[in-house]
């Protein structure tokens, strides 16, 4: 029956805890308001029929409600919505209340991206990994404008403010990927402002989680990237293409030309760009490494420095990869001026 | 109520005054006239104009929608395009819709009056009308916002759009908005016939009181809320933008606190349309005429305490979120006794099946559906899935859509003889009806499974598995177009060469009826005595004409 009405719904997975029950008000509420819509239809419908005109001076009887069938009219509803309202408060505050047990992530959002840090390590970006089966409490804030936090499958939402904190938990039920939505819109990357939360095993969450502070402790220490990070051995532009869509470079860098919240990647390689500050660079080798490290340092002229560091977040061998990609990105025609201005800024930095 | 001396005086031979229409015909009798019935018929052109070019935004959305991904438009022209699509339909038409055209047109008539208490005040809330609209198009033409109509902080005080000269527009909308809430106010109290005392007073009335009641308290807060975002804007005042020690939550408290109002703005005159009509229509007095009355005036006031229901999410206490909840199902009560009793009107009647009273039917069941959808939105825990899914979406298209452009076009037919005293093709009436209530149910319903699937509003791209419902929807969209240029079409004609319809085709016995059709500028020669509740048919003659000299 769950199954059933759920499909009938378009009502997606239940994969949290408070899934099911919320949907089970979402049957009863639903099916309340078809059966009165269709009743009060039904209704008007008989009437009309059965007390159709029959002629045009027809008279008719001057009728008024008895007192009693006034206070139906209140009562029945009432006592309905009441209902509602305390099974769905119920309900609502025990999503709002994270136990005390809960693990903690941090979440930043800013356009158009999700950032998550693990108190005790590593972070990430897009990508929220959680064991199966253990409370979630996500402490969120935005660095700009209002987002919100939203997975259809956990049947939670939460508004992510600039300028202070909300907090939403959960408890993933199996391991999945269940995909983050940004529920409040945010301009113009709104709808691509997608993320990803991995439910794993415990124990794999385990392995991963201490695999990346590994990680986090060789890069530091300047040692060797460990073998975990190292993008495996193959073609560096593949690599590199993929290591741009899983950092979410392609949500403000176009790769065909078009203009976008930052300069083009097309034809970027030795392109003589003009700073805005006046000086002119050639987009070297460095120059794409030092934007990556340090985004804020030499902007592009006509370009918002809204770019967030990436240092420490790709890996040497990664930064290579992306480098040889952009690199690749050549068009046929002869291009030598400089970027032209972005497709959309913010009024100001933040 | 002295009517019906009427058509004996006509026939004893004194010459029927001219019509309103007829009283001057150049252009500045339009433009400087001081008549109520000539402000509600420019305004009906204005707010008729301002639905097309909605209309045509929203058609332009659909089309997009058809592919989930870029299609058409780029990402800054589809946001563009929703944000004005809201603020044409909310503040263009919706507001102004039915009570500045037909409240106009039809309350003093009802009334027993010969014009508003401020005629000159009247004609200049449809120059500051006009104002604001110039202005807000001039801010579309010049690049528009892409905000959103809802103008959340600190994204609209932020992006390079041109915010501005909307958010100025608006504002002046809202003046526009607040003189013809007065104007009706102390019309009401001043200027009813002798004999007419409250209780006596047309349901339509009633409803068009309330409305004005709205907004004259709640306006100003919109116009000091937008005049603070602007103030930001232009001047970096730190109100709402936490970058500067802004609050941007406060914003949102603001704005609800007239925008909930505001959405009984749109929706009590439609109620009161309803009132009307579905009497007229069954010919039987109202059911529970006390109760239908009181309760416009409850959600009037009820209404400015549930704003907080559109803030679960956004970080709310807990506290806060349960007492707006429970407030919210209070709104929803008053919503259901007028259900309950325009349902009880047909018990008895005599039921004509004409095209008005198909928008009756179908603003019945959208109001119903509409309307518990909105309680099960304010049901705290299922908000939070819901709470920005296109789940809302459709829920408040079936009120604004469903219930205020049904009443409107139920007005629009019940009051085209009264108004321009010609008939309309009937059969054509019927299709377009037909084609509208079909194509909104198409448009919408896909959309509340859109929502249950966790479809978030104002995307413009979206996951391939949502394609199949947006598709439907947009194909529903082209039906409900097509039922309203149907309605443009017959009702052009009807206006050139329709036939000249009677004083009272329907058989009416709505105060608006006791004078000719169209009336005379001065409305009545004598001013009436009210005697009798309106739509009282126990007896079967229709109200006749006063007589006009």
């Amino acid at each position: 029956m769950n199954e059933l009405l759920r499909r009938l719904l378009f009502l997606p997975d239940q994969a949290s805890t408070f899934a099911r029950d919320v949907d089970q008000l979402h049957f009863f509420v639903i099916l309340t308001t078809f059966v009165m819509s269709t009743a009060v239809g039904m209704t008007a419908v008989f009437f009309f029929i059965r007390y159709r005109r029959r002629s045009e001076t027809q008279t008719t009887p001057h009728i008024e409600p008895p007192a009693w069938m006034e206070a139906l009219f209140v009562t029945v509803p009432l006592s309905f919505f009441l209902l509602w309202f305390f099974m769905g408060f119920s309900e609502f505050v025990r999503q709002q209340t994270p136990p005390s047990d809960s693990m903690d992530v941090y979440v930043m959002a800013k356009k158009w991206m999700w950032k998550f840090a693990y108190p005790d390590g590593p972070n990430a970006i897009n990508v929220l990994r959680v064991p199966a089966g253990r409370n979630v409490r996500l402490l969120m804030t935005s660095r700009d404008v209002i987002h919100s936090f939203y997975v259809p499958e956990f049947r939670i939402k939460k508004d992510v403010l600039p300028g202070r904190y909300t907090d939403q938990w959960f408890n993933a039920l199996e391991p999945g990927r269940y995909q983050i939505l940004c529920a409040e819109y945010c301009g113009a990357g709104h709808s691509i402002m997608r993320g990803e939360v991995i439910v794993m095993k415990p124990q794999d969450y385990e392995d991963w989680l201490a695999s990346a502070k590994r990680g986090l402790a060789s890069r530091q220490d300047g040692a060797p990237t460990s073998i975990d990070f190292a993008p495996p051995i193959g073609n560096l532009i593949e690599q590199g293409k993929r290591i741009a869509a899983e950092q979410g470079c392609f949500k403000c860098h176009s790769t065909d030309g078009t203009r976008h919240i930052g300069p083009t990647w097309l034809d970027l390689y030795h392109r003589r760009e003009k700073l805005n500050d006046g000086k002119l660079i050639d987009a070297d080798e460095a120059y794409l490494t030092r934007s990556m490290m340090d985004p804020a340092l030499e902007v592009v002229d006509g370009f918002q420095p809204v770019m967030p560091s990436f240092e420490g977040r790709v890996s040497g061998p990664e930064v290579a990869a992306l480098v040889e990609y952009i690199k690749s990105l050549q068009s046929d025609a002869v291009r030598t001026g400089p970027s032209e201005g972005p497709a959309y800024a913010p009024v100001r930095n933040r | 109520m002295r009517l019906s001396e009427t058509d004996s005086a006509r026939l004893a031979g004194s010459p029927p005054a001219p019509s309103y229409l007829e009283d001057g015909t150049t252009l500045m009798s339009w433009l400087n006239t001081r008549d109520h019935k000539r402000v509600g018929v420019m305004f009906l052109v204005a707010v008729i104009v301002s639905f097309f070019l909605g209309g045509i935004f929203a058609l332009s959305l659909r089309m997009k929608l058809l592919q989930p991904g870029p299609f058409l438009m780029d990402a800054l022209g589809y946001n563009r395009l929703f944000t004005l699509h809201g603020v044409v339909m909310i503040f263009l038409f919706l507001i102004p819709a039915i009570p500045s055209a037909f409240g106009n047109f039809v309350l003093p008539l009802m009334i027993g009056a010969r014009d508003v208490a401020f005629p000159r005040l009247n004609l200049a809330s449809f120059y500051l009308y006009l104002a604001g609209a110039a202005i807000a198009i001039y801010g579309m033409v010049h690049g528009g916002a892409d905000t959103g109509w809802t103008f959340y902080t600190p994204y609209s005080s932020t992006t390079p759009t041109q915010v501005l000269p909307i958010l100025l527009g608006v504002f002046i909308l809202g003046f526009s908005s607040i003189v013809t809430g007065l104007n009706f106010i102390v019309t009401v109290h001043t200027l009813r016939a002798p004999g007419l005392n409250w209780m006596k007073m047309p349901l339509f009335v009633w409803g068009i009181y309330a409305t004005s009641i709205i907004q004259v308290l709640a306006t100003p807060v919109l116009g000091i809320t937008v005049l603070i975002v602007s103030v930001e804007r232009f001047a970096g005042f730190g109100m709402f933008d936490p970058a500067r020690g802004g609050d941007p939550v406060l914003f949102q408290h603001m704005f609800w606190f007239y925008s909930h109002p505001a959405v009984y703005i749109m929706v009590l005159p439609a109620m009161g349309v309803i009132s009307e009509t579905v009497c007229a229509f069954a010919r039987k007095n109202p059911f529970g005429y006390k109760a239908i009355a009181m309760s416009s005036i409850g959600i009037a006031f009820v209404g400015f305490f549930t704003w907080g229901h559109h803030l679960f999410v956004a970080g709310q206490s807990t506290f806060d979120a349960g007492a707006f909840g429970i407030l919210s199902m209070l709104v929803g009560i008053f919503t259901a006794i007028k259900i309950f009793n325009w349902v009880g009107t047909m018990y008895r009647g005599a039921i004509a099946f004409k095209t008005p009273f198909a928008y009756i039917c179908g603003f019945l069941y959208f109001l119903v559906f509409g309307g518990m959808t909105g309680v099960a939105l304010a049901t705290t825990s299922l908000d939070i899935h819901w709470h920005d899914t296109y789940f809302v979406v459709a829920h408040f298209h079936f009120i604004m859509v469903g219930a205020s452009v049904m009443a409107f076009l139920a007005a629009l037919h019940y009051w085209f003889p009264k108004m321009f005293g010609k008939t309309y093709h009937e059969g054509w009436g019927l299709v377009a009806a037909s084609l509208i209530i079909l194509g909104f149910n198409a448009t919408f319903v896909p959309q509340f499974l859109l929502g249950n699937y966790g479809m978030p509003r104002r995307y413009y791209q979206y996951p391939e598995h949502f394609q199949a419902l947006n598709v439907a929807s947009t194909a529903g969209s082209t039906l409900l177009g097509f039922g309203f240029v149907i309605i443009l079409i017959y009702l052009a004609i009807a206006l050139r060469w329709g036939q000249r319809s009677e004083q009272n085709p329907w058989g009416s016995k709505g105060f608006e009826w006791m004078t000719a059709s169209p009336p005379p500028t001065h409305n009545f020669d004598e001013i009436p005595t009210i005697t009798q509740m309106p739509h009282d048919y126990r007896t079967h003659e229709p109200p006749g004409v006063i007589r006009v000299t």
